[in-house]
């Protein structure tokens, strides 16, 4: 069986696809060192984060003979290759391309992650129930669909929930140097809580410049601030306090997620964060779904595409480190439960 | 006070964009090229200091003492080998090959840094100045970075008015052969110009950075398109031209950003530039030359 996957190896986004890339291929040598009826070839090709790439990316995959493709792993790539796909007839599971409209209209798209939706929905009500803050500042990027998604329904929930938006402020990739007008706006406007719907890269700035102006409110991430702790270099003591959303924490004390962080750790000497987790069970719900459908070898790809997609539609369930229990609708979204952590001395704690 | 807040960090912003700004007005002034592995020098000045600081264990003067004297050597190099056989070429095969000396700057960056973004350690250990109980904070960079730009400006006006080697700068970029002819050797004032922008730019780097820690191999290219606009504006060819045409940038980014929409920042900064050139085509300080026939 041969499995695909796509992601930025090199390039901005290149911490998020090594990551998918080497969770993947802890999963893959865990299955073939079962030895079970279904073996895994797997292969890796890089994108850049940039579509354009990555629907070359693709075509070589398909060149290759993949017959099922875990990725892209990033948002903008997945959009120009999910409709490839859907003509093509592949079936796509992406790790971490958490906007809807990687799924929208794509009865072969699947996502492993939380759609941008259900994150800034989830931001809102997990802020207003543990009462993190009544005045909240949003700087988010507003040339990016992930981030820009994140910050509408935050905004939506936020009204619904009482949380009272006193500031928003946008970048954009060209100008992500400078925060001192957005945090200045913050600050005048007196936010206690900032809201960050935005990759870590620009977080690791904002973190530095609010510390430098002696401002500290509490700041809030999602999953892109995931990834912040292991920038070379970054001073953590800036990152203490900083409250994300993230399905997975590498702390967790189950046997599997044990396994897994030691595992990674060994290979590639680091701690795996949510997109290595992400990755990693991408291959162990294809590997499950393929035994559902009882997978052999002579099966088209197109095959196994209409039978994973009815399969996925009807219940399946699967258990990873990312959630308990995950199960898929039509469209395409996962339902799992986020999980709120905490950075306390340079490492996630988990809030619940 | 928010507006002096502003303002401050406007010119902090401007005084780094002025620094690498003289290195293409040199450069232009010179060579009449525009140099577009300039902003990449920077990228190396930062990435040496980073190196130096983070890997070498040397305090912040030492680091960068190694990067400026690394993207001097640099400069000098990029200068004999990618320009210098193009003395005689047309200007667009000479900027052709600028992007492509740029390009491979950052591809091999890319290669022995990798993209995994480095957080810079700023050089400048200094706490913020706090003025008025609390409402005006300055940060000790921004302050620094004004100082050094000041002090490079009057440097740089000085070696280039009062010095042999300055003299011979502007005899070259008067006239090259005429300058040839009273025996100036051309290609030396060249390089040497070379090595004066390129060093700046290591220091341009290393205060970008300070201000801004996000360290990937792309980290140039933007300063140094706002840098290359501000030499425009000013003037190419004109140093307080780059110095004036830097602040203005910075301040009008900023003030663009806090009172209009941070989102149009860029636009409005360009289109000042073009309103600028539109009705002073040669910048704002910039000379008239009558093209000889």
């Amino acid at each position: 069986m041969k499995l695909g996957g796509i992601g930025p190896l090199t390039g901005g986004a290149a911490i998020y696809g090594n990551a998918h890339n080497n969770g993947s291929q802890i999963a893959v040598d865990e299955i073939n060192a079962l030895g079970g009826a279904i073996t895994i070839e797997y292969k890796f090709e890089d994108d850049e984060h940039d579509a354009e790439k990555s629907v070359n990316a693709y075509n070589a995959q398909k060149d290759w003979g993949m017959q099922v493709l875990i990725g892209p792993t990033t948002t903008t790539p997945a959009k120009a290759v999910g409709p490839e796909t859907n003509a093509d007839r592949v079936f796509m599971l992406t790790p971490s391309a958490s906007s809807v409209e990687v799924i929208d209209g794509l009865d072969n798209v699947y996502q492993l992650c939380f759609t941008d939706p259900n994150q800034g929905t989830a931001s809102a009500q997990y802020i207003s129930e543990q009462g993190l803050g009544t005045k909240v500042a949003i700087i988010y990027n507003n040339a990016d669909a992930y981030s820009t998604g994140i910050y509408n329904t935050f905004a939506d929930e936020a009204e619904n929930v009482g949380l009272e938006i006193v500031s928003v402020t946008t970048f954009t990739d060209d100008s992500a140097n400078d925060f001192s007008v957005q945090l200045n706006d913050a600050k005048n406007a007196e936010a206690d809580l900032i809201f960050l719907p935005i990759y870590y890269g620009p977080a690791s700035l904002i973190l530095t410049q609010a510390n430098e102006m002696g401002y500290a409110p509490t700041f809030f991430g999602v999953d892109g601030m995931d990834g912040i702790l292991t920038v070379e270099g970054f001073d953590t003591a800036l990152a203490e306090g900083v409250i994300l959303l993230t399905p997975f924490n590498a702390d967790a004390e189950d046997a599997r997620t044990q396994a897994f962080v030691e595992a990674y750790q060994a290979a590639y000497g680091e701690l795996p964060n949510q997109f290595a987790a992400d990755g990693y069970d991408c291959v162990w719900a294809i590997y499950e779904a393929l035994q559902e459908i009882g997978y052999t070898s002579d099966m088209t790809t197109d095959e196994v595409c209409e039978a994973l997609i009815a399969l996925f539609n009807g219940g399946f369930t699967y258990d990873g480190i990312t959630g308990e229990g995950m199960t898929w609708d039509a469209s395409g979204a996962v339902s799992k439960a986020p999980k709120g952590m905490i950075i306390e001395n340079g490492a996630y704690v988990g809030l619940d | 006070m928010s507006f002096l807040t502003n303002l401050i960090n406007g010119v902090s912003l401007g005084s780094v964009y002025a620094i690498i700004a003289l290195g293409y007005t040199m450069v232009y002034g010179i060579a009449k090229m525009l140099n577009f592995a300039h902003g990449d020098v920077i990228m190396v000045g930062a990435y040496m200091c980073f190196c130096a600081m983070n890997y070498w264990g040397m305090s912040p003067l030492p680091g960068i003492l190694v990067a400026v004297v690394v993207c001097t050597a640099l400069g000098i190099i990029i200068e004999k080998l990618a320009y210098k056989p193009l003395r005689g070429a047309t200007s667009l095969a000479v900027l052709i090959t600028a992007i492509g000396v740029s390009y491979f700057l950052q591809n091999a960056a890319l290669l022995i840094f990798t993209a995994n973004q480095k957080s810079f350690t700023s050089v400048v250990n200094l706490p913020s100045l706090t003025l008025f109980g609390g409402q005006l904070t300055i940060r000790a960079i921004a302050i620094v970075t004004v100082i050094v730009s000041a002090v490079i400006m009057v440097a740089l006006t000085l070696f280039v008015n009062r010095t042999k080697v300055g003299k011979a700068m502007r005899a070259v970029s008067e006239d090259k052969e005429a300058a040839q002819l009273m025996g100036i050797n051309v290609n030396a004032t060249i390089s040497v110009t070379f090595a004066i922008g390129s060093g700046l730019a290591a220091i341009a780097g290393v205060l970008y950075l300070s201000a801004y820690p996000n360290l990937v191999p792309t980290t140039g290219s933007m300063p140094g398109i706002k840098a290359f606009t501000a030499a425009v504006f000013g003037g190419i060819g004109s140093i307080p031209g780059a110095m004036l045409g830097g602040i203005l940038l910075g301040v009008i980014e900023i003030l663009g950003k806090a009172y209009i929409s941070t989102e149009m920042a860029d636009a409005i900064v360009f289109a000042v530039l073009i309103i600028i050139l539109l009705i002073k085509p040669t910048g704002l300080l910039g000379r008239a030359v009558r093209e000889k026939v």
